[in-house]
């Protein structure tokens, strides 16, 4: 959702090799918008809304750390500029206040607002174009039921031409696939559900999903796995070795409720974010519903080198309290992980305070370039509302060459490889911060 | 440059070295002031607190002795780590005769004509002064009371006094066969005169003093059972939490308690001038609803301050602002090659292991205090002040501390506590969290130090420049340690009097003070830890520059002085000094005479080829003068240099906005115990004036580490702390 | 309402279950031998044995303890290798303040159980996680070699009948 950068640079490659056969073609297949009266807020409609702006994580971006929710605020922050997400109560003034349910429709359709003006797709209309009218008026309605908030929306810090929201209009020509989400009859219907959940409302492939060539969404290679603000969003097709196709029903559960997996995954970065916004709120039919469906996205591989190693050798040789004996000594890396880390994470990769800090089968650790790794060093993680023990602080004061080093050591020790971080990589991911 | 003559009237630095030297607040402190201070002999106000603690023999404020249990002995000072509870329990007892094991120590009342120290003119532990300042006194308070017990069980039994003898807490008479213990004779012992004159031990007598005794506050800490100020319960309290705002000097402007006070067991939100309280049963329910406050600050005038603007302001004010001299002597004219250095010392957060907290009950007529504190006196007047209650209604109990380093020579967190306390009825705990400590520490401040030479022919400096800039503590904390025109001997401690052989000095300190709401503290080693990095450092740049050995170039300049010169000597043959060693290791020497003693320490370092330091090896010789508890010598040794060597790899408080970025230990380092090389003490015996010891270690640690780290990659690191990133071997690729 | 086994003893508890052990121990309870120094599991101060492991309680939310076995400072003694830390930190004379040393007990006898003769390697990954601002870490060594091999290893203190603490 924050690859604006990608998406201008988009812009201008696309009005160079034309777009008018593309466009075409949208004009003749995308869903017309049924206009309609704005419907009564009831209690009910109040409260679904709640759950689908949940569903749709709609606050993660709505609102600063600190602020007050839906207000808006959130910094972009982008090579040419900054731009900030903006205040969706129902102000009068300074908030949506005064739309109709067509208008909020049509944002979400279309990326339009009510002022006719183009919304930048950091927004991610491109995914919630697929949700239902009436899920559309149903989050309307929730929203509607807050508390206004005068929160005047900080101005965009745009340069040219970046700064030309008409401009959007030709790339949503090209790439706004304006349909509703459909039913596929030969699938099951928790399946189609779950589609439902996972693009029109989750837009999990805002995140992981690689973008093709104009940066717009690469549906052919759905789930695969891309990076974003530093971070890798995973593999999350049905791959058994690359994607979550080996994790258990039960693991995929837990970690959409919990932000956890035991064995497999802890939710740190913008994914914690997530599980502690949206994918926590889901019931219990949702989230199976999310299961079914990842276990039909199409498999795809993944960088060879990033599969888990099973039961590596140092992990089966450590205790909670010690590594293996035989272990090198002395390393720069491992000198950092005794004072630093051990009194959580521990050596046989259990986690000591609590389970999220297992470290044992987790894919940041499996991964030789340490990514995700290092942006937890960096960032630390946070999932401290669903579990007050779930967090880490920031390690960012350590030197880039001492992040590498224990970067390293956590990779060696929890899966056995051998990890490639460098104090020259780690400092590239320090400038994402 | 022409120099104003420093005023007469002030003592010379001199005559400060006399008096024991360092921590130049001791004699300031004391000029035109007759207060009294501990004493050996009763005072007035002593036989009433006497009375009141219920003891049957008191002969003077330090020792009381009932008709049963052990011996209590009132520690006049706090003990927060330099095991001064233990030493000052050995020199009473050394005297009195009694074993370690019959007595019992208990926290002093806050009361500076009883329990001052007469260095500080106050109840006041700091500057390592303690044992300096009273251990003669603590031994004749052990003799008067043992002479009062001698006389007592003459006088019962008939017979001379001479002729009786004391062993461990009993009197007897060997002709006589008569034996009575201490207590048995307390009641009579009370109603003996004073002695005037009392004889004291030989010291080749001394069966506790000088011996490797354990501590007295050990056992409790190692079993849990030892009461710190955070530790205390009252009943009825209730815990605070405490937000300020993160801007220094930021003021509240509002808040929001609708949230807060839906958290469970929240008892009140107090509203601060510079923050909000939350009181709740415990700390945690405290901090959870405090977390749940909506807060709106105004941050104040401090919005622009940062370190970076700081240190360009030092830079601007070390070269164009105006100096107050120190000293200013010998032929300065002297032409010669000029070697010049700059060298920059940053802002330090103590963060002593215990967070700051204080216990305190406000009542209508009186205020009862439970504080570890460095300056229980200093908090006793502070509380009068916020409460308006006169200072003998205000009733302070001092606890252990766990640690102090200078923190708790500051009542800051006591008058917020007070500040809480008066707004409610029961008795309130407020504890800071590390963040808390670390955002709103009174910190140390930083420094630009200005210092060059001018070399004869063999390099040896035949000049002595330094300029050093920054801002004073004592002009907050005691402005009557400044001289009249305002200069602050704390700023040149260290540095305007070294014991190398240097025919001209000209030392000067330019003022440049801090925004008014950041005040700066003393921090562990004072002046002289800002100082000897500087000068011994420098020190090893002229012997690099004259390629001579760093050791043989400090001997030849202490030929004359041979104290120092043992020191020197006894550490360099104990690291085996002009061995080879492999490339990318190096050591380095520091000398110095900070606080009354002299030292030298030896660090040996290795530098990875992407430039990590790793300390292998420490070496400290120290001459302080007659040994209390060679047990307390070389473990202030070992901690002070792990402390300073701590701030050399680690340690900088950085202000952005005019917050403090740092927060708890993830991004304010500490060393650890894997990062942790043998050290290994020696200890130079000598007769010679007494000298402190619970910062030398600290002031002593940077340089040796700095110029070792020279000595390993010839990289020579001016700025603390360390910047790894300037110490990469650029022939090597990956490390 | 929560029971907990601190020290043999089960005592109930009216906390939330995300309230960490170390102030339910500390407030709640009264145990005042585990300390609080960061709140972050950086500094040890807090450590006590779960089930004989060595835990930083700041961070362990109470809820998640169910019937484990809780041991602090105040009880570590009442083990063999509890006694045999607090003993060679006596002789050793480890403490400075004071502050971090029960928690540096308690790890120190966790890792004495789990491995009777630790090296120098084994002491640092097992120690590394307790900071002491005093740096009593050179004696902290020798502590735990003499606690392990019964070998004085450093200049011992001579011994005295020993109080408590201050007498309030
Ligand atoms: S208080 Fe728990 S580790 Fe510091
Ligand atoms: S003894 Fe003071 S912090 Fe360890």
């Amino acid at each position: 959702m924050r690859n604006l950068v990608r998406i201008a640079v988009a812009i201008v490659v696309l009005a160079a090799i034309g777009i008018a056969g593309l466009a075409g073609y949208r004009w003749l297949h995308n869903d017309r918008d049924v206009m309609a009266a704005d419907a009564p807020a009831s209690p009910e409609l109040v409260r679904r809304g709640e759950y689908l702006a949940h569903a749709a994580d709609c606050v993660a971006c709505h609102q600063v750390p600190g602020g007050k929710p839906y207000a808006g605020g959130t910094p972009f922050k982008l090579p040419f500029g900054v731009i900030y997400s903006t205040n969706i109560t129902p102000d009068k003034e300074t908030g949506i206040g005064t739309w109709s349910d067509d208008d909020f429709v049509r944002a979400l359709h279309h990326g339009v607002r009510k002022d006719g003006r183009h919304l930048y797709p950091a927004f991610p209309y491109t995914s919630y174009t697929r949700m239902s009218r009436d899920d559309a008026v149903a989050i309307k309605a929730y929203l509607f039921s807050l508390e206004p908030v005068h929160a005047p929306a900080k101005k965009n810090e745009l340069s040219f031409p970046f700064n030309q929201r008409w401009a959007m209009a030709f790339w949503n020509m090209a790439f706004l696939d304006a349909r509703r989400f459909r039913d596929d009859p030969d699938r099951k219907p928790e399946q189609n559900r779950g589609d439902y959940v996972a693009n029109a409302l989750g837009h999990c492939g805002e995140c992981h999903t690689p973008r093709n060539l104009a940066f717009a969404l690469d549906d052919g290679k759905e789930f695969a796995g891309a990076d974003i603000q530093g971070w890798r969003a995973y593999n999350i097709t049905s791959d058994k070795t690359f994607g979550v196709g080996a994790w258990t029903d039960q693991q995929l559960s837990d970690y959409f409720a919990k932000g956890h997996a035991e064995g497999r995954a802890a939710a740190s970065g913008p994914m914690a974010e997530a599980v502690e916004y949206s994918t926590r709120h889901l019931n219990e039919g949702d989230r199976n519903a999310l299961i079914s469906y990842l276990r039909i996205v199409k498999a795809q591989p993944g960088p060879a080198g990033t599969e888990i190693a099973p039961d590596p050798e140092s992990l089966k040789k450590s205790t909670a309290w010690a590594p293996p004996a035989d272990a090198a000594k002395g390393d720069l890396g491992r000198k950092i992980f005794e004072g630093a880390c051990a009194s959580c994470h521990q050596y046989d990769g259990k986690g000591q305070q609590t389970p999220y800090a297992g470290l044992a089968g987790l894919r940041s650790v499996n991964d030789p370039d340490g990514v995700n790794l290092t942006m937890a060093l960096l960032q630390g993680s946070d999932l401290k509302d669903i579990n007050s023990g779930a967090w880490m602080p920031s390690f960012a004061a350590y030197s880039d060459v001492e992040l590498a080093a224990v970067a390293n050591y956590v990779i060696g020790h929890f899966s056995g490889k051998q990890g490639q971080v460098t104090p020259e990589k780690v400092a590239e991911r320090r400038k994402q911060q | 440059m022409t120099l104003p003559i420093p005023d007469v009237a002030q003592p010379s630095r001199r005559a400060l070295l006399q008096t024991g030297g360092g921590f130049a607040l001791a004699f300031f402190l004391g000029v035109g002031s007759a207060r009294a201070t501990i004493s050996a002999r009763p005072q007035p106000g002593d036989a009433e607190l006497a009375a009141r603690e219920g003891a049957t023999f008191a002969p003077n404020a330090l020792i009381r002795i009932d008709r049963e249990g052990p011996v209590r002995l009132v520690m006049p000072n706090v003990e927060m780590g330099q095991g001064v509870y233990t030493t000052e329990a050995m020199l009473l007892a050394e005297e009195l005769d009694v074993g370690l094991d019959q007595v019992i120590v208990q926290h002093a009342p806050p009361i500076d004509a009883l329990y001052g120290t007469p260095l500080l003119k106050s109840q006041t532990t700091g500057g390592s002064t303690t044992v300096r300042a009273n251990w003669m006194i603590l031994r004749e308070a052990g003799a008067v009371a043992r002479a009062m017990l001698i006389s007592a069980a003459a006088e019962q039994w008939g017979v001379p006094a001479a002729e009786c003898v004391t062993k461990a807490g009993v009197v007897k008479h060997a002709a006589s066969g008569r034996s009575a213990t201490y207590n048995e004779l307390a009641e009579a012992a009370a109603r003996q005169q004073t002695p005037e004159k009392v004889g004291l031990k030989d010291p080749k007598d001394f069966k506790l003093v000088g011996k490797p005794m354990r501590r007295i506050d050990s056992p409790s800490k190692v079993d849990g059972s030892a009461i710190f100020g955070i530790d205390i319960r009252v009943p009825d309290m209730q815990v605070a939490y405490v937000i300020t705002c993160p801007t220094a000097g930021g003021t509240l402007k509002s808040v929001k308690e609708d949230e807060a006070r839906k958290q469970p067991g929240v008892k009140d939100v107090i509203r601060l001038p510079h923050g909000v309280a939350v009181t709740a049963p415990n700390y945690w329910a405290a901090k959870k609803a405090a977390e749940a406050l909506e807060i709106e600050w105004d941050h104040g005038p401090n919005v622009d301050f940062s370190t970076e603007g700081l240190f360009k302001a030092l830079d601007e004010a070390s070269r164009t602002g105006k100096a107050l001299v120190a000293r200013s002597d010998g032929p300065l004219d002297r032409k010669g090659k000029t070697i010049e250095a700059v060298y920059q010392h940053p802002i330090l957060a103590h963060a002593p292991m215990e967070p700051l907290n204080a216990v305190v009950h406000v009542r209508p007529d009186a205020c009862e205090i439970w504080v570890g504190s460095q300056v229980p006196t200093r908090a006793v007047g502070a509380a009068a002040k916020l409460t308006g209650l006169p200072e003998d209604k205000i009733i302070l109990h001092n606890q252990y501390l766990g640690g102090g380093f200078g923190r708790r020579l500051e009542v800051d967190s006591v008058e917020l506590a007070v500040n809480i306390a008066k707004q409610v009825p029961y008795p309130v705990k407020m504890i800071w969290s590390r963040e808390h400590d670390i955002r709103h520490d009174i910190p140390r401040t930083a420094y630009l130090d200005r210092v060059s030479a001018v070399v004869d022919d063999e390099g040896y400096p035949v000049v002595w420049k330094d300029r050093t800039c920054g801002a004073s503590v004592p002009k907050r904390w005691a402005p009557q340690m400044l001289r009249k025109d305002g200069f602050d001997a704390d700023l040149t401690e260290c540095s305007d009097e070294l014991s190398y052989d240097i025919p001209a000095f000209h030392v000067e300190w330019v003022p440049h003070d801090m925004p008014e709401a950041i005040p700066i503290g003393w921090w562990r080693g004072v002046g002289p830890t800002h100082n000897i990095f500087k000068v011994e450092g420098f020190v090893d740049e002229l012997a690099h520059a004259a390629g001579k050995d760093p050791v043989e170039f400090r001997r030849k300049m202490l030929t004359k002085n041979p104290r120092p010169l043992s020191v020197l000597n006894k550490a360099a043959e104990a690291i085996g000094w002009g061995e080879k060693l492999p490339p990318r290791v190096g050591r380095g020497v520091a000398f110095a005479s900070p606080f009354g003693s002299h030292v030298c320490a030896i660090a040996e370092v290795e530098v990875s080829p992407r430039g990590v330091i790793r300390i292998r090896r420490g070496v400290a010789a120290i001459d302080c003068g007659p040994v209390m508890n060679p047990n307390t010598v070389e473990a202030q040794i070992q901690g002070g240099l792990i402390f300073g060597w701590t701030m050399a790899l680690f340690n900088e408080i950085t202000f952005e906005k005019g917050a403090v970025k740092q927060s708890n230990f993830h991004d304010y380092r500490m060393m650890r115990l894997n990062e942790t090389p043998p050290i290994e003490v020696h200890i130079v015996k000598n007769e010679g004036p007494i000298g402190g010891m619970g910062e030398v270690g600290t002031a002593i640690a940077a340089p040796a580490l700095a110029n070792a780290v020279f000595a390993a990659t010839g990289v020579r690191l001016r700025r603390l702390p360390l910047d790894p990133r300037l110490l990469a071997d650029p022939k090597a690729g990956a490390a | 309402m929560l029971t907990l086994n601190v020290n043999g003893e089960d005592r109930s508890v009216e906390v939330p279950e995300d309230m960490p052990l170390l102030w339910v121990l500390r407030d709640v309870i009264g145990l005042t031998g585990t300390k609080f120094g960061c709140g972050i599991a950086q500094c040890g101060a807090c450590t006590v044995h779960v089930d004989g492991q060595a835990v930083r309680s700041c961070v362990l939310p109470v809820g998640e303890l169910g019937d484990a076995k809780i041991t602090t400072v105040e009880a570590i003694g009442a083990t063999p290798e509890g006694k045999k830390i607090q003993d060679a930190w006596l002789a050793v004379e480890v403490v400075q303040c004071g502050y971090c040393q029960t928690g540096q007990v308690m790890s120190a006898a966790a890792l004495l159980r789990h491995n009777p003769q630790p090296t120098d390697e084994d002491i640092d990954a097992a120690m590394s996680g307790n900071i002491c601002r005093c740096g009593t870490y050179v004696r902290i060594r020798q502590a735990i070699h003499q606690a392990a091999t019964g070998k004085p290893v450093a200049e011992q203190t001579i011994a005295y009948n020993l109080q408590k603490g201050p007498a309030q």
